[in-house]
């Protein structure tokens, strides 16, 4: 049969065949698996069909437990049902897992393996999920490359029918999962002969069914529960014979022959690798190396049947001659006498030893190893050293590789030179930045080449840990023969760095070859480029004798409309100077490769690319390299002198990429990492940055307030202080009774501005002479990035305005306030951090959060730096991360917390009074602490305190010392997006709010997923198009605020600054000073909604003004004065609804999908804003006159 | 009574056609002005630059943000295709043809050569009678000359009328240096009908915000002055039909567009202030006015005001203050 070869991801692979075996697919979002959940939601909205001919029904749960317990359901009631998952969304379904197993329900889960977060998250790849999830009863297939992922998934559907088992079917994340390579593609008809009918039917004849009951899920007693679970062993007993059997059947349909454990390697070997996923591929090609050209008696053995593990089978497969094996694990369990399959290799030979037929006449000698944790690089050489480790006599048992273990000495050390990639292997390296779309052209290129030619693809894509000007490099691969190299590329042929800028922070030509080609866009004329490029670059090109191509990209995409977008232009020199194809053939299919991917929006998109790719080649240059080195440019260092030691030593490691040879020794013992250290990583990444004119500004402080990353600074000072001032420094009167004769002045933190312009478009001041111009306005970063530089450090040394004295209730009082959550590596334009850096001015210095996963949690705590800070008393937010769903709980345990131990230092301090004195403790234990005043005397008092029980040496004296700072009022927040607050994390949020604590709940409400790429949520609006919801949401926004009015007694704010700031502020204040549960909901605009997020405070008014987003307070104090508890702070919708929506891409794309639903949705969703108004309004104009009395 | 005209061809039942305007947005709308005595109906613009525009904004935003992160390598579900282009008003065209019995006259603004042609050609396919060419065009380019702007005019009407089939109108600017040539080269040039004129928004300040706001002021009978005097002056000197549109309110301004020699009167303002219902009172009016002045038809009176025919053809010539100062001397004599 003529099978189509494409080029796709591993995630796709795997959603083909779910898709086509399935009618209910349950799905929920988690990295790296939300893609095969995404693929779903569309094939189904177009109504793509299964191999029975009819669409799959496919719907988003609240959490993985939730999707597994629809799956369960859906099951029980006998429809073939599947779902998507990784990491913590595993462990999530476990619960259900065994229900499912237990009941011998024929399933499987599609799982991107994933690690575990332990002391930190990671969202990449290994084996600690499905590890987690091996003692479930659960059949566990593993591929290892795209092609099969796609084959096993057929593979499984037909096992989990025929065994009866489930199955977990799983391959590494992002390494397969993400990884784009070309396979042959299933037709539907192999599909359909992979399924037999009637053990479907059989799977309906056992689901719940009225019309035949019966029942299951009883619960048991000590008298047969333990027989019920030995009852299932035959099942278990005949699984690999029968997933052999569909091996079997598939090779007969496809030609490719798998076996539970395939060997792979010298007949004659006596060493052995055993190994499952992904990183059984770099072993295989590691191997045969080492067997081909150094003669090595070496093998390979993949083990695809994980659970129920075939023992016989796995004998078999090894060679007679083995006489030592290393087992690789791709997880690890802390305590254990070894890693599980490691543990499972050696109770197999055990047993086959003790058995009356033993393959071996001595027992081989086996050493198990950790390798790729979290997508760690498993490269040839690291199978390499792992061989030579078993020549060993003595081989390390219990190793890891691929790391420096300095601590406990378990790494096995390897030869980076040693490198297997060969001449049949078009090998290219590209830098570029996420904006530019360099990772969507490659993925492009790969498509043609893989598709449109005879050749192998593979594409592998690098990204950064922030969410604005981050940066990627593509690792792209072509040959004749299927690439099987699962590691980054280690030399290349080709390089191409798609922003000049990067050259300031990576040794891009690092891989390359000699002889190789190296593309460079510069903004620079060709004449001028090579003096401007880094010395030790010009000597890298000279010595390596490379080829040097230079376009300037941007002036060509300016000049065809083309806006930042490089893509197109860089593709077309890719093609035109590697000669992976014929040039003029490349531009045929670069210009095919457009038509597919730009015709469904429109020609004039398509027009344009035409033009770029047109207009490229009259624009590239081959640059006549001198022979001598001209350049005294250096690269910049990393972070500056003044960082401390872990920032230079470390910290700086990770930000130039180097972070694989940090060592162990370097790294905490337990996550914990120092605060604000996200100051030292300059990364000068906004073209254009605000500029402040002081004779313009009316000192209103919104720029400060809406600055995402806390670049826009302001301080009221002593005028004296800028006698000492750089020249360039600005100043001014600073206005207002409360700052009289003091100096003012805006300082722009221009290397940590991200060039978002939120700040021009909020100020109001104009310039009377160009009212094009405000207070602030954007200018060109580089001819002020010195100046600014100075003046930013200067102004940093200016002392803080007294908090005591401001008026934090005004915007400008609180924007004199210093923000404690700085330089985050949020989206430029973010709608979520202004929030959240307001609270940290506030209350920063005596706060603790808890941060849900999202997000927050990224530009709030992936490393390399974080953006939590702290004040120079030392004093800041303390910060931590425990999961996704339990983030109010979380919080909750630290309200708890604080609440005893502040208790108990209270019951200490009277135990004491004696000692430390009594007018102290009494007025410590009286203080009110409601403002920044009281707080400030508290502080003191506290102070007298700890410096008295310094001097005591009575235990209880010293437990005081150690926990006197809970006796200073402490603020709990507890923060997150809506994918927690309205899903996932719903019920303990809600149980929380119910128990009456002063925990402040803050909801950075963006209505979708936006971590995870986009998805639907419960508050996401009626008639949005989002991922999981690619036909529009038919279903209203969940009211959050009105659920949680109902218990009465939690303050409920819902707000939106760019509607109303000052009445964003007073619900935060408010929120903080209610003594019990709190909960804000903050409106974030976000790049998930489409639209320039310079005008994202604008669309909050829209928001606001159509009535999508009411603003209101309601606070249970006001009851006990008789007073209404809700209060409208927005007046009734003034526009419709339809004026605020269809401004944003999210809305409008579904008019240009399905005007009709679209009309149809916009109905339901005005209805639904004027049935809420109404309510509300209702709600606000009731009288609470009679409620007085009863308090 | 006769109101029937004849308008770039098409016989109408009465001069009174609802120039491009939003009324024309529904299908039910169309029919109500149909159901009020509506002659034929142009229907609001096509305009390229807002086709253009919208693509490239949806290609933007669609990929804005992607391939940056590894969580979110994208933010919106793949789809196969979006309905962009001109697909949506050109199947309105078609339903109003199914839903209607008058000509429905499509409008088009174009921005480039071959898109002026290629939209003309959509909207010819789609149904529509009668096409009106709505050339919008603010050239504020200093190096951009009368004559230039005078050729776009003219080639861009060539470019069409060699292309499509149905009449095609073009809608006039007021500000040409010549008008009357202007009218003789686009005539030349095979025009249908000219309609005149556009009325262009001017826009206005804010002085509390201090930002220049568009202001849409709806025109009053005043304004049909302009059209009235070039539709008088042109009147018999070119072969193609003449449009008057911008402030016609009421039957007289009907009347008097018929006198100086147009064949159709077009409404909007009116329409939009005091709803459709007011073209049957125009025509209820128009026609006890004729009865009692005593006109067949419209035909009769068509051009008897025109400059050839009046007493006095130099009144449409004179500047106001000319025509004032002869007032003078007349008093003085």
């Amino acid at each position: 049969m003529d099978r189509k070869k494409i080029t796709i991801d591993g995630n796709e692979a795997a959603a083909y065949v779910a898709y086509h075996n399935s009618e209910v697919i349950a799905i929920y979002p988690i990295t790296p698996s939300s893609g095969m959940g995404e693929m779903s939601d569309e094939w189904a909205a177009r109504g793509k069909k299964n191999i029975w001919g009819t669409i799959p029904l496919v719907s988003e749960l609240q959490s993985e437990g939730g999707a597994s317990g629809a799956v369960h359901g859906a099951l029980q009631s006998g429809a073939l049902t599947t779902t998507f998952t990784a990491s913590q969304g595993l462990l999530l379904m476990i619960p259900n897992m065994y229900k499912i197993a237990g009941e011998l329900t024929p399933t499987v889960f599609h799982v991107s393996a994933r690690s575990i977060a332990a002391s930190a998250l990671s969202i990449f790849g290994d084996h600690s999920d499905v590890m987690a999830a091996r003692q479930t009863g659960w059949a566990m297939l593993a591929s290892s490359s795209n092609q099969e992922v796609m084959d096993m998934a057929a593979i499984a559907h037909r096992a989990t029918l025929a065994s009866r088992i489930p199955f977990v079917h799983f391959f590494d994340g992002f390494r397969t999962s993400h990884e784009v390579n070309k396979i042959e593609q299933l037709t539907v008809a192999d599909l359909r002969a992979m399924i037999d009918d009637k053990l479907v039917r059989d799977h309906r004849e056992r689901a719940l069914k009225p019309d035949n009951p019966f029942i299951r899920g009883t619960a048991q007693n000590p008298d047969v529960y333990f027989q019920g679970r030995e009852a299932v062993n035959k099942f278990y007993n005949a699984c690999p014979d029968v997933v052999q059997n569909a091996m079997d059947k598939f090779a007969e349909l496809t030609g490719r022959q798998y076996h539970l454990f395939d060997y792979f390697g010298a007949p004659d070997a006596k060493r052995v690798m055993v190994i499952m996923g992904s990183g059984g591929e770099s072993a295989l090609e590691a191997m045969e190396y080492m067997t081909t050209r150094m003669e090595e008696k070496i093998g390979i053995l993949k083990v695809r049947l994980f659970r129920p593990f075939g023992v016989e089978q796995f004998m078999h497969a090894l060679p007679d001659t083995v006489e030592k094996i290393a087992v690789l694990d791709r997880t690890k369990e802390p305590g254990s006498i070894g890693e599980p399959l490691y543990q499972d290799i050696i109770t197999a030979l055990n047993e086959n030893m003790d058995s009356d037929k033993p393959k071996f006449s001595k027992m081989p000698k086996v050493i198990g190893g950790r390798y790729g944790l979290s997508s760690k690089e498993f490269t040839p050489a690291m199978v390499k050293a792992v061989f030579d480790e078993m020549k060993k006599d003595k081989p390390k048992n219990h190793f890891t590789i691929g790391i420096n273990d300095d601590v406990t000495h378990t790494s096995l050390e390897f030869d980076p030179s040693f490198v297997t990639e060969g001449d049949d292997v078009v090998r290219a390296m590209f830098y570029g930045l996420g904006a530019d779309g360099t990772v969507g052209a490659n993925k492009n290129s790969i498509k043609i080449i893989g598709e449109e030619t005879e050749n192998y693809a593979q594409g592998y894509f690098v990204y950064d840990s922030k969410k604005s000007g981050s940066t990627t490099v593509s690792h792209l691969r072509f040959g004749k023969n299927e690439i099987h190299s699962t590691y980054l590329i280690q030399t290349a042929n080709f390089i191409g760095c798609h922003q000049f800028n990067l050259l300031e922070n990576f040794d891009v030509l690092e891989n390359i070859v000699d002889g190789g080609t190296f593309l460079l866009n510069s903004p620079y004329p060709k004449e001028e480029v090579w003096d401007i490029l880094p010395k030790k670059m010009q000597a890298q090109i000279i010595e390596k004798n490379l080829n040097f191509y230079v376009i300037d990209a941007y002036t060509v995409a300016k000049n065809t409309g083309m806006g930042a977008r490089i893509n197109t232009i860089m593709q077309t020199c890719f093609f035109a100077i590697s000669g992976v194809l014929p040039k003029d053939e490349a531009i045929t299919q670069i210009k095919n490769a457009i038509k597919k991917t730009y015709g469904g929006k429109g020609e004039i998109v398509v027009k344009k690319n035409f033009e770029a790719v047109d207009g490229t080649l009259a624009n590239l240059y081959k640059i006549d390299v001198p022979d001598h080195v001209t350049s005294q440019i250096a690269r910049p260092p990393v972070v500056s002198d003044k960082a401390p030691d872990y920032v230079k030593n470390t910290l700086a490691m990770m930000m130039k990429g180097k972070g694989d040879l940090v060592p162990v020794s370097e790294m905490p013992l337990d996550g914990t990492f120092p605060s604000a250290t996200t100051q030292w990583e300059k990364r000068n990444i906004a073209l254009e940055v605000p500029e402040w004119d002081s004779d313009v500004c009316i000192q209103c402080g919104k720029c400060a307030m809406v600055c995402p990353h806390a670049t826009i600074r302001i301080k009221a000072y002593d005028k004296n202080l800028t006698e000492s001032a750089p020249e360039t420094f600005k100043w001014t009167e600073a206005r207002g009774k409360e700052y009289d004769g003091l100096a003012y002045t805006i300082q722009v933190a221009v290397e940590d501005c991200t060039g978002c312009s939120l700040c021009v478009e909020v100020c109001p001041a104009k310039n009377k002479r160009e009212t094009g111009k405000k207070a602030i306005n954007m200018v060109p970063q580089i001819p002020l990035r010195e100046q600014e530089r100075v003046n930013y450090d200067y102004f940093l040394e200016l002392p803080e305005f007294d908090r005591t004295k401001l008026n934090v209730g005004s915007i400008k009082g609180s924007q004199l306030l210093q923000p404690l959550f700085e330089y985050s590596g949020a989206c430029s334009g973010c709608g979520e951090t202004p929030y959240v850096k307001l609270v940290s001015q506030l209350f920063g210095d005596r706060a603790i959060i808890a941060n849900a996963t999202g997000c927050s949690s990224i530009y709030g705590g992936n490393l390399p730096t974080t953006p939590w800070a702290k004040n120079k008393e030392g004093r800041g937010p303390a910060w931590s991360n425990s999961l996704f769903e339990d983030n109010a709980e979380f919080g909750f345990g630290m309200r708890l917390s604080i609440d005893k131990q502040t208790e108990y230092a209270a019951e200490l301090l009277k135990g004491l009074e004696n000692e430390v004195g009594s007018e102290l403790v009494n007025s410590i234990l009286t203080a009110e602490q409601k403002d920044e005043s009281d707080i400030y005397d508290q502080r003191q008092r506290v102070a007298q305190l700890k410096e008295k029980l310094s001097k005591l040496t009575s235990d209880e004296a010293q437990n005081l010392l150690m926990i006197a700072d809970y006796l200073v009022k402490k603020s709990v927040w507890i923060m997150g997006g809506d994918g927690w607050a309205y899903d996932i994390g719903y019920g303990g949020l809600d149980h929380v709010i119910a128990q009456g604590k002063n925990v402040n709940i803050l909801v950075l409400d963006t209505e979708v997923y936006s971590n995870t790429g986009g998805q639907m949520s419960k508050a996401t609006g009626l008639g949005a198009v989002a991922k999981f919801a690619a036909a529009g949401r038919p279903n209203p926004k969940k009211d959050l605020g009105m659920m949680a009015m109902g218990y009465g007694n939690v303050y409920v704010a819902q707000i939106a600054m760019g509607a109303n700031d000052t009445q964003t502020l007073k619900a935060i204040l408010e929120a903080e000073a209610y003594d019990g549960p709190s909960i804000i909901i903050a409106y974030s605009h976000c790049i998930a909604h489409g639209y320039d997020l310079a005008k994202g405070m604008e669309h909050q008014q829209l928001a606001v003004d159509s009535g999508h987003w009411p603003l209101y307070r309601f606070n249970p104090e006001n009851v006990k004065e008789g007073k209404n508890p809700l209060r409208l702070d927005s007046k009734a919708p003034k526009i419709k609804l339809q004026d605020y929506i269809y401004t944003e891409t999210r809305y409008k794309m579904l008019q240009k999908i399905d005007p009709e639903r679209t009309k149809y949705l916009l109905g339901l969703a005005q209805a639904e804003v004027n049935k809420k108004w109404s309510h509300y309004s209702q709600l606000a104009a009731m009288d609470y006159s009679g409620a007085k009395e009863q308090v | 009574m006769d109101l029937s005209t004849k308008y770039m061809g098409l016989k109408l039942k009465n001069p009174i056609v609802p120039s491009a305007s939003p009324l024309s947005q529904t299908v039910d709308s169309v029919k109500a002005m149909e159901d009020a005595g509506a002659s034929a109906v142009v229907v609001y613009s096509l305009f390229e630059e807002q086709i253009t525009h919208e693509s490239g904004e949806l290609d933007h935003y669609l990929s804005y943000g992607a391939e940056s992160y590894a969580e979110a390598t994208s933010y919106y579900p793949e789809q196969e295709a979006y309905n962009m282009g001109p697909y949506e008003y050109l199947d309105h065209i078609a339903n109003l043809k199914k839903a209607t019995d008058i000509p429905i006259i499509g409008s088009l603004n174009g921005v480039s050569s071959g898109g002026w042609v290629k939209y003309a050609k959509n909207i010819e396919q789609a149904g529509a009678d009668a096409l009106e060419l709505n050339v919008y065009y603010i050239p504020t380019n200093v190096n951009l000359t009368g004559s230039e702007i005078e050729n776009m005019y003219v080639d861009t009407l060539k470019a069409v009328k060699e292309q499509i089939k149905i009449p095609v109108a073009i809608k006039l600017s007021p500000f040409f240096t010549s008008m009357s040539n202007m009218a003789r080269r686009l005539d030349n040039a095979g025009a249908d009908a000219l309609v005149m004129f556009n009325r262009f928004y001017q826009p206005d300040f804010d002085l509390e915000k201090l930002e220049v706001v568009p202001n849409l002021v709806l025109s009053t009978n005043w304004e049909m002055r302009l059209p009235l005097r070039w539709i008088a002056i042109l009147y018999g000197q070119i072969k193609a039909s003449m449009a008057a549109t911008s402030g016609v309110h009421g039957c007289s301004d009907v009347l008097k567009v018929m006198m100086a020699g147009g064949d159709v009167a077009m409404v909007c303002s009116e329409l939009l202030m005091n709803g459709v219902g007011r073209i049957s009172t125009m025509l209820k009016e128009l026609e006890n006015w004729m009865i009692e002045n005593e006109y067949d038809s419209i035909e009769m009176m068509q051009g008897s005001m025109s400059q050839k025919a009046v007493q006095e053809p130099a009144a449409f010539e004179r500047a106001n203050y000319m025509k004032a100062l002869q007032s003078y001397k007349t008093t003085l004599i």
